[in-house]
């Protein structure tokens, strides 16, 4: 009697699907709008890039390179992020020691602030060196009498990436570095470890791959930086123009295949970064913060 | 013999005592660069626009270009965002709750709008929109015009801020107790109102931060829109793009002005993310 009952359970269950299952209908249906959606909003337009840049073959897509503007803006762009990067990877190891190891009055304060560079339209960021820095600006007629020169010249690009940029580092390694606590280094220091010597050796190993999550998605913000970077820089040719400014140039001048090679070198910059990502997340989930745990 | 610790120069102490080295150092770096970098040159935008004052400032929001650009801009963030929020809800549901092929790597390229620069987009989604590209030329034959209209600018917030949604709301998706959504079937309720009445609300201040984060974005994005925005005053013409025209124009103070309220509006969207976590928090016992 019991044999039976359990057979039909069985059977009944390959019939009915479980309650907290949605219908095929509607599975098929929500599946077909998202695959749709991303494919028109995300993937036509990385796709596209590619298609454009070879329309009129690979001769054209490789002459886009062979000009001095498009070799000075990449040039000035691993510049750029070569000097914008390193800043920001030493400010958010200070950052996320003083706000991990140690307790403070006002420590939520500082890591808002430390977030606040997000929530500033990078054009705002632009306006905002000028008016430090600018002819009209706060240091204008000081810098003006003393020849330095930092509005449309590369260290207001850099100091602009810099803002832009600001908070990735330290985002990533705070929460991670407030997980871990502070047991294992003071384990160090009671046996005699120096204070450099323990970070190297204990705290280091402990956050390399939130280190390298951060400086990835920071650098790829600083080299593809468009808005902060078209303010201030004044579009001088050869000079202070980065990659993303170059292929707006083209562009303008309805140089399609160029502006779009120069695009690729983008596109494929944001594909390693993504990649890279992806298998830091899949591969290295717990090495990093809590808040990229996600697969 | 505790007192000891606590008199003298310890008494002042920032931070208690620590066998940690380095607090000194890293703490008064991170002020510093902090001050240098980010809060000096704010607080400069702050003191040029109080020199405006706030009749300056209603008188430069209301010039008659500035008001249709801060409109636009507005509105078709919000419009965007609000898009987001509904196609995004389903992207986030379908990759968290149901296993197809190409899931994963279709979860890897919704961070594709944080890791492809704006100017990219921008002339890609030009490329695409305009009236002989792949979705301008058949929209084309229905009389649709999207590339150099205010549709032109929604479609490119769409992209900007739609990893957003997804990012807020998956978590909180894969969160959902099972238990609950079993409770709800076996007292009766239908698949439909499981969902709608069950595992809907409990989402819905993840969706709201989404929402923020998204609008908070659109408002302040200018890489990805002027391609495809035709950029023509009073009609496609974005508040970002203002500010750079003014200052091209060497009218620093209307810059200022215009990026003035645009800070504000951010903020006020930073200040409702707060307020929904507050709440969730007191609604939901967590974020």
């Amino acid at each position: 009697m019991s044999e039976i009952a359990i057979t039909s359970a069985y059977e009944r269950r390959a019939k009915y699907r479980p309650v907290t299952e949605d219908s095929p209908l509607a599975r098929y249906a929500l599946i077909a709008t998202a695959v749709l959606f991303l494919a028109v909003f995300l993937l036509a337009p990385l796709a596209i890039v590619f298609v454009e840049a070879f329309s009129k073959g690979i001769e054209p897509f490789l002459a886009a390179f062979d000009d001095p503007d498009a070799l000075a803006a990449i040039r000035l762009t691993l510049l750029v992020a070569a000097l914008a990067v390193p800043a920001n990877l030493v400010f958010g190891l200070a950052a996320s020691w003083s706000v991990a190891k140690f307790s403070f009055p006002g420590k939520s304060v500082l890591v808002t602030l430390i977030d606040l560079p997000f929530s500033v339209s990078p054009v705002v960021v632009g306006l905002v060196y000028v008016l430090v820095f600018g002819g009209q600006g706060l240091f204008g007629p000081w810098l003006a009498a003393h020849g330095v020169q930092i509005i449309f010249a590369v260290p207001g690009i850099v100091l602009a990436t810099i803002f832009v940029t600001f908070p990735f580092v330290a985002r990533e390694l705070i929460p991670l570095m407030q997980e871990q606590g502070k047991v294992e280094e003071e384990a160090a220091l009671t046996l005699g470890a120096s204070g450099f010597k323990t970070f190297l050796t204990v705290t280091l190993p402990n956050i390399k791959w939130g280190l390298l999550y951060g400086v990835l998605l920071c650098n790829a913000r600083a080299m593809g930086e468009f808005g902060a970077v078209s303010v201030i820089s004044g579009h001088i040719r050869g000079l202070t123009n980065t990659i993303p400014l170059q292929v707006e140039i083209l562009y303008n001048e309805y140089n399609n295949v160029a502006a779009f090679a120069l695009a690729v070198l983008l596109a494929g910059l944001a594909l390693v970064t993504l990649g890279l990502k992806t298998f830091l997340e899949w591969r290295h989930a717990d090495a990093l913060s809590g808040s990229v745990r996600r697969h | 013999m505790t007192s000891p610790i606590l008199v003298g120069k310890n008494a002042r102490r920032l931070t208690a005592p620590s066998v940690i080295p380095g607090f000194g150092l890293t703490f008064g770096y991170t002020l510093i660069y902090l001050g240098l970098i980010v809060l000096f040159p704010l607080a400069t935008l702050i003191w040029w626009s109080s020199g405006l004052g706030l009749s300056g400032l209603y008188a430069i929001a209301s010039e008659p270009r500035v008001a249709a650009a801060l409109r636009v801009t507005f509105f078709i963030s919000f419009a965007a965002a609000v898009v987001d929020l509904f196609f995004g809800l389903i992207v986030a549901w379908v990759l968290t709750r149901y296993d197809f092929a190409g899931r994963r790597l279709l979860d890897a390229f919704v961070d594709l709008p944080f890791a492809l620069p704006t100017a990219v987009a921008g002339i890609s989604l030009a490329a695409l929109y305009s009236p002989s590209g792949w979705f301008g030329a058949p929209l084309a034959g229905y009389d649709i015009k999207i590339a150099f209209t205010r549709l032109g600018i929604l479609v490119a917030l769409i992209f900007i801020g739609l990893p957003f949604v997804v990012r807020t709301v998956q978590p909180i998706i894969s969160e959902l107790e099972v238990e609950l959504e079993e409770a709800s079937a076996t007292l009766g309720a239908g698949r439909l109102q499981t969902v709608l009445r069950v595992m809907l609300p409990p989402l819905a201040p993840a969706l709201l931060t989404g929402l923020a984060l998204a609008f908070a974005r659109s408002i302040g994005e200018y890489g990805s829109v002027i391609f495809i925005a035709g950029n023509i005053a009073y009609v496609s013409e974005i508040a970002p793009l203002l500010i750079v025209v003014k200052l091209e124009q060497y009218d620093v103070a209307g810059a200022t002005g215009i990026a003035t309220i645009m800070l504000a509006i951010s903020f006020a969207a930073l200040l409702l993310i707060n307020l929904v976590h507050a709440w969730s928090r007191r609604k939901f016992g967590r974020v």
